[in-house]
């Protein structure tokens, strides 16, 4: 139901085509003998060959303590965001305007929460706990994207959020599904199909607004109106001010440069919104012939560092909330803990 | 209308499903554990299913025109046939789980009678909703279990989570020997499954003379207002809309 209004990504060598191109890449690699480090291996060389022959780090593997950090930093970011990316959606569970509707949504946001249990446990496999990582979340020690600090004031932004901050996150993460490190590429590829999914669904969403009432009508526009910068924002500061880039770039964390992805997200959206009837608000939005792209207002870096700083219209309200479930649910893992505990020693003392 | 029994029947059954997944949709994003998020949304997922089958088929029966839409969300709350049970407040998630185990112990034996029954539709919607009534019975179990004999505090809230839900239980079981299935006959395996879990959860069974109902005949708790204002307040302020 979702195919046949649906332009144009899922053709040969769009975002689902590079997930699937990944997938088999990703399989090829595996069959492919890896060298094997002996006690005489220099393991710094034998990482880099690891990385350049486009073969995949394990867990098991020697890695740079640097690497090592920052892919614990990026998985749990990326875990962090599906948590708190619950919320501003989760806010529309309760009010979805059908129950097909409302089915949808639920199933949804449940993904979610596995994507971030499925992210806690690749980062898991790089020596940190998920406590630990969830404790520097509450602690505001590491961040969530600030995508999520927004408000969604009206049902047209959860299809908003579906079309354009799900669009982003795709084009963010498909690149990833060939990250050098095994269990983040391979929690990528089952993310971004899923991801995918949604995005459609966003998409159908705002197709069935843009195409309703006139009062449905503006709620799409007024909701593009307002996510479209946001979401341009999520692909980061522009390169020349990305500080972690380069050296990711070296390791195949990443593979493309911030401005890039934001490019490809510009390029990929313009014909669906045409499709959706919706107007991208930037006024200097047009084709360049010569780039073969489309020239676009840039997001406001300012605000996102605003925004990133912790002064959002939400940030307060995004962390209260994750603090206050976890803190309520405090009695209920320490009784879950020690009736475990209680049945251990029973079977124990049974054996 | 054809069944007017049936009919009331199939409303009675949806509205539980329906107001159930509405209240533990609230869980979302609030669940002690990031796994329990995933079950509570779960379960709230596999009553919406049921209410959405249940509801769409009365409306047939009624022969007025009205879809599962419709059902949901252009009544009002005097209107709804679901037991009160349903609609209280979540509490804690200890009130949360009582309330699950209750209606779950309730929801098995009644969807296993109504997979025999002699409604083919009610059959089939029986036949499928059992066994997530399985699921979910046992994971309230489990947890009831889990807090009633974990710590002090958690014996404490949970039987007082019992103590809250517990007279809620009897409308559930008021005969209605024309229905399809009587719930009347379905309370002996309910009381045999519940007691069993309490006791191996350390709880007591609560003694009540106090039996509140009036659900199935529209007369509700002030809680169901309140929450079919919020269900309801997008479709109701765009008539005729579709989404």
């Amino acid at each position: 139901m979702y195919g046949s209004d649906f332009p144009g990504e899922d053709a040969p060598g769009g975002l689902l085509g590079e997930v699937e191109a990944a997938e088999a890449a990703l399989r090829s690699a595996a069959a492919r003998d890896r060298e094997v480090a002996g006690p005489d291996t220099d393991l710094a060389d034998h990482f880099a060959e690891i990385v350049a022959a486009d073969q995949k780090i394990e867990p098991r593997d020697w890695m740079p303590e640097a690497y090592r950090r920052t892919l614990i930093r990026q998985i749990a970011q990326h875990a962090h965001s599906e948590i708190i990316g619950m919320q501003p959606e989760g806010n529309w569970i309760s009010r979805a305007p059908s129950l097909k509707r409302k089915a949808i949504l639920l199933a949804k946001v449940q993904d979610e929460a596995g994507h971030g249990l499925y992210l806690y446990a690749a980062a898991e496999t790089l020596g940190i706990s998920r406590d630990e990582l969830v404790d520097m979340l509450l602690e505001g020690r590491q961040k969530y994207s600030s995508i999520f600090n927004y408000p969604t004031l009206t049902w047209a932004d959860v299809g908003a959020i579906g079309w354009l901050v799900d669009g982003a996150a795709i084009v963010n993460q498909v690149p990833l599904c060939r990250c050098s490190y095994g269990p983040y590429a391979r929690a990528m590829i089952r993310v971004c199909k899923e991801e995918s999914f949604h995005q459609r669904q966003g998409y159908e969403i705002l197709h069935t607004l843009a195409h309703g009432t006139p009062a449905q009508q503006a709620m799409a526009q007024d909701a593009v109106d307002r996510w479209w910068y946001p979401s341009l924002a999520m692909f980061g500061p522009p390169d020349g001010d990305s500080t972690h880039s380069a050296r990711s770039m070296a390791w195949k964390i990443k593979r493309f440069s911030n401005d890039e992805l934001r490019q490809r997200f510009v390029d990929m959206c313009v014909g669906q919104a045409e499709v959706l009837g919706l107007t991208i608000p930037d006024p200097e939005l047009r084709w360049n012939d010569e780039r073969q792209a489309y020239d676009f207002t840039q997001p406001d870096y300012a605000e996102l560092m605003r925004v990133i700083s912790g002064d959002g219209p939400c940030n307060r309200q995004r962390m209260d909330h994750r603090r206050r479930a976890h803190h309520e649910g405090a009695w209920v893992r320490e009784a879950a803990a020690a009736y475990a505990a209680k049945q251990a020693s029973r079977e124990k003392v049974a054996a | 209308m054809n069944n007017p029994l049936t009919f009331t029947f199939a409303l009675a059954l949806g509205d539980d499903a329906l107001i159930a997944a509405q209240r533990l949709a609230e869980w979302a994003t609030r669940a002690p554990e990031m796994e329990e998020d995933i079950a509570l949304a779960n379960i709230a997922l596999d009553q919406l299913g049921a209410a959405r089958l249940l509801l769409s088929y009365a409306g047939e029966l009624e022969g007025a025109g009205r879809d599962e839409d419709a059902l949901a969300f252009l009544r009002d709350d005097r209107e709804f046939r679901n037991c009160l049970l349903v609609e209280l407040p979540n509490g804690d998630f200890a009130m949360t789980m009582a309330k699950l185990l209750v209606l779950s112990a309730y929801q098995l034996p009644l969807y296993t009678a109504l997979a025999g029954c002699a409604d083919e539709r009610l059959a089939a919607i029986g036949g499928k909703a059992r066994k997530e009534s399985a699921y979910h019975l046992d994971h309230a179990a489990l947890w009831v279990k889990r807090l009633g004999d974990g710590t002090e505090e958690s014996h404490r809230r949970m039987q007082a989570g019992i103590d809250q839900v517990w007279p809620y239980a009897h409308e559930l079981f008021v005969a209605q020997p024309q229905a399809p299935v009587d719930p009347a006959t379905l309370r002996g395996e309910f009381d045999d499954t519940v007691s069993a879990v309490l006791a191996e959860a350390t709880l007591t069974v609560p003694e009540s003379g106090w039996a509140p109902g009036g659900g199935r005949d529209g007369v509700h708790t002030e809680d169901l207002s309140y929450l079919l204002a919020e269900m309801q307040v997008l479709h109701r302020a765009h008539p005729g809309a579709r989404w």
